[in-house]
């Protein structure tokens, strides 16, 4: 019997995952029916967002909290990573040769400069806080790879946690500047979004690097 | 058959696969690869449920995707250090 189960069960699964997918197909199809109201209701809540490209203002201003929560998932992701404690060996520099340096000479400003167009353009064209952390952390692993950069563990922890702090102190304030919880002023929002988006290209771009390399970095534990 | 229905399929599609690869492989890193998959046919399905027949494309699922994205790349993060750290405690 549990021969004839173990042979029927990849059947049983793709019919059970196919009808699953039916059913998914279903809701989707119900949902191009009523869609459109929520893009209203955003295109017209936008004047006051502080920014341009409704995406962004999703993120930042009217769904706030979930981008806070967000950050603070990454970083409780390498908190667990740390912890677990993996005892990987040391991250080794590859070996050093001419087009390796080459390219990184070339790519590592380049790396900075996107990444800052990328954390600018987020306000009013496709770009944000977490396309510009994943072109910084690209550029980070690279000058990690070539064993350029080793940063110590006060920086990689402030780097860490700053974007997270940045957004829990503007949560903060905001009850007593506006009465809501990460409702920005309208006035200001958008400087206050760019803050807050810096912040988290920064924590975004080291926590990535951060989770490749897996391995706390030795400093002084208090 | 519109070009955003086709794509709705292809993500049905990769759910499904990545469902089934989640459940009858046994080990760690296709495990985490099918549940990769299954996240990039939600997001498929996300991202196209968010066009807007011409007009303006619906944010919220855009956000939603950007979101679930950073989420995935962490969850496969410590979803590998866990199977490492199994691998080394055998």
């Amino acid at each position: 019997m549990p021969k004839l189960i173990k042979r029927c069960l990849p059947v049983l699964v793709g019919a059970g995952a196919v009808a699953l997918g039916a059913l998914i197909a279903a809701a989707w199809v119900r949902t191009q029916e009523n869609g459109g109201a929520m893009t209203r209701a955003v295109l017209e809540a936008l004047p006051d967002s502080g920014v341009s490209n409704p995406v962004t203002a999703v993120l930042l201003n009217f769904r706030g909290f979930d981008t806070l929560l967000e950050v603070a998932v990454l970083m409780l992701t390498l908190i667990a990573v740390w912890a677990l404690d993996l005892r990987l060996p040391r991250t080794e520099a590859l070996p050093p040769s001419p087009v390796f340096s080459s390219l990184l000479r070339f790519s590592g400003p380049l790396l900075v400069v996107i990444a800052g167009y990328l954390l600018w353009v987020g306000a009013s064209e496709p770009g944000g806080a977490f396309q510009a952390g994943a072109v910084l952390a690209g550029g980070c692993l690279l000058l990690r790879l070539a064993g350029r950069w080793n940063p110590g563990a006060r920086f990689v922890r402030w780097a860490v946690s700053v974007g997270l702090l940045v957004f829990l102190l503007t949560a903060i304030a905001m009850p007593g500047l506006t009465g809501g919880l990460l409702q920005y002023p309208p006035a200001s929002a958008g400087m206050w979004i760019l803050l807050i988006e810096t912040a988290a290209t920064v924590s975004i771009a080291a926590i990535l690097a951060a989770l490749f390399v897996a391995r706390e970095p030795e400093g002084p534990r208090r | 058959m519109m070009v955003a229905d086709l794509y709705a399929l292809v993500g049905v599609v990769l759910f499904v696969m990545g469902l089934s690869a989640l459940i009858l492989r046994s080990r760690d890193l296709q495990r985490i690869l099918g549940l990769n998959i299954m996240g990039t046919g939600v997001f498929m399905l996300l991202v196209t449920s968010a066009h807007g027949d011409g007009q303006a494309a619906d944010p919220v699922p855009h956000a939603m995707v950007l979101t679930g994205i950073v989420v995935a790349v962490s969850a496969t993060a410590f979803a590998l250090a866990l199977s490492l750290a199994r691998e080394r405690h055998k």
